[in-house]
């Protein structure tokens, strides 16, 4: 298999794939698309699943950003200390920086899963507000998730590049760590918007 | 995928890239090379060197010091760093630094069989190689009485194999096959070297690339001029040239013609990479131009420097740090022999 970043692996295949299922399995196979079947579908879906699993990618997307950009500044760190041990003290900012990303999805999952309430479907439908609220969690999720995520390898890699020149020539430690700032204000972004979205959530309709 | 190594390349070699960035940072220095220029004597020269990152491999050295003690101890250091980093090393990094070794085995295989021509001890040719060309069975080269023995009864185990088995001949060995046997090993070997950066892809690829298209083409400008004057025919010149580089293919059709300096001189030209390299070079001084080609190689490698998350930079820490070896050797041999005013025609300075 040729590796994990060739577009074939992590675009076509998957994409296709996924076009094949659902050409397949969804609704009426004489119809190419069944929106009745789908309407369905979505609507009978519980809205706990969807806030549920906007909580749950807003906290693993940013702990997954975190992590990889932790050891993408952690293994030059690591290597580039042997020759400079100064540089450790110094650069474990950008160590925390990554971090930064994971607590944002954190505190904002907190935030999404305080918003959750208990309501009960009426004949098996779900109240239009509950599926609101269900969608704007998820949403809300998402963004942070997916902002958390790029952001965390943003700094981790602009943070392994301020270790390496770090170690080669101490004044330009100051002036990447200001493009390393501006890389992690990229998640607070997401966190935002979160937030924002997240504000829409009323699960019985009464604000 | 282009640009997308920075996600995963430190998973495996970013430990190792740090590690040969610091070494880097040991390298002498304009300055440092100021220091040795002063020096009155060998010994000042080891106390010079004792402040830099030689500084444990000589400093227990007993005072009458020698130029080749100088260079086998700073040999040692390059040797050492080279192996701890390719004991770290994981796959594909660890195949591309053992790809960086095998010229220096192409050498030492050719240092032995012409010292075995020439008769001299098998010992005492062991002693020069290169330390980082060495193979288990190396000694035994000396038995070899043609390049088929040699191939059937050394080479076959060795990671050379591939490259004598396409150009084998019943030929005994002699000065002449000896050197078309060095440079048919050495194309085979760029080529294949070539071949597996090109398919690591990315940054690498690009990188190496450019490298090894300086190093093969100095490797033809340097065959064809020492070509010049000999029984090599133009067609077996031509099969020494490898078959990448910015000379590929009209230059080299060209340097095969060459009959003379100025034909090489206009073939080499029309490559604008090297027209600047020429027109440094007043006409009928051919001495200068091995120090240009070396101070064009030294300025490639410091800029591969300036790109992370590729593996070039060991390549080019491994040609930096001999260049610096073949400096520090030629100030010794100047200083050691009264020479001092020729110091600064020598040196290729790094930074």
């Amino acid at each position: 298999m040729k590796d994990l970043t060739h577009p074939l692996v992590w675009f076509y295949i998957p994409v296709t794939l996924t076009w094949i299922c659902f050409c397949i399995s969804v609704g009426n196979p004489a119809k190419f698309i069944d929106y009745d079947w789908l309407w369905l579908l979505f609507r009978s879906m519980s809205p706990y699943f969807w806030s549920a699993l906007g909580v749950a990618l807003a906290v693993g997307m940013s702990i997954l950003g975190a992590a990889w950009g932790i050891f993408i500044t952690g293994s030059s760190l690591v290597g580039a200390a042997i020759r400079v041990p100064r540089i450790t003290s110094k650069n474990l900012i950008s160590v925390i920086f990554c971090e930064a990303t994971a607590i944002y999805g954190v505190i904002v999952a907190i935030i999404l899963q305080t918003k959750i309430e208990y309501v009960q479907p009426v004949d098996g439908v779900w109240d239009r507000y509950a599926m609101l609220s269900g969608y704007a969690i998820f949403g809300s999720g998402v963004t942070c998730g997916f902002a958390n995520l790029v952001c965390g390898m943003c700094v981790g890699i602009v943070g392994s590049s301020c270790a390496l020149s770090d170690a080669q020539n101490s004044t330009l430690f100051v002036k990447i760590l200001v493009v390393e700032i501006f890389g992690s204000a990229l998640g607070l972004f997401g966190v935002i918007i979160g937030i924002i979205m997240s504000g829409a959530v009323t699960w019985s309709g009464a604000k | 995928m282009y640009g997308f190594e920075m996600m995963s390349f430190n998973i495996k070699d970013g430990f190792l890239e740090s590690i040969v960035r610091g070494h880097r940072s040991g390298l002498l220095t304009v300055a440092d090379y100021n220091n040795l220029s002063q020096c009155e004597t060998l010994d000042d020269i080891k106390l010079n060197l004792t402040s830099t990152d030689y500084g444990a491999y000589l400093v227990n050295e007993a005072s009458p010091i020698y130029t080749a003690t100088i260079v086998e101890k700073c040999t040692q250091k390059l040797v050492n760093d080279w192996n701890y980093m390719r004991t770290q090393a994981d796959e594909k990094l660890a195949t591309f630094m053992d790809y960086c070794t095998y010229g220096h085995m192409i050498d030492n295989v050719v240092l032995i069989v012409t010292g075995t021509l020439h008769e001299r001890d098998v010992q005492e040719l062991l002693d020069k190689c290169h330390p980082l060309g060495m193979f288990d069975s190396i000694a035994t080269l000396a038995v070899a009485q043609n390049m088929r023995e040699l191939f059937r009864l050394v080479l076959v185990d060795t990671p050379l194999a591939p490259y004598f088995s396409e150009n084998l001949t019943h030929e005994d060995l002699d000065e002449m096959n000896i050197e078309i046997m060095r440079n048919t090993l050495y194309k085979a070997y760029l080529d294949d070297f070539a071949a597996y950066c090109q398919s690591l892809g990315g940054a690498t690829a690009e990188i190496m690339g450019d490298m090894l298209a300086f190093e093969t083409d100095r490797r033809a400008l340097n065959i064809t001029l020492n070509s010049i004057g000999t029984e090599l025919t133009r067609e077996d010149r031509k099969k020494l040239y490898s078959n990448f580089g910015l000379l590929y293919p009209h230059g080299h059709n060209e340097l095969a013609m060459a009959e003379d300096f100025d034909q090489i001189r206009s073939a080499m030209e029309k490559v604008p990479a090297y027209s600047g390299i020429f027109s440094k070079l007043g006409y009928g001084e051919s001495q200068m131009l091995d120090k240009l080609l070396y101070e064009e190689e030294v300025k490639k490698c410091v800029d591969c420097f300036e790109q992370q998350f590729h593996y070039g930079v060991f390549y080019a820490y491994m040609k930096l740090r001999e260049q610096e070896i073949r400096n520090v050797m030629w100030v010794s041999e100047c200083v050691a022999q009264d020479q001092k005013g020729r110091i600064a025609d020598g040196i290729v300075y790094l930074f």
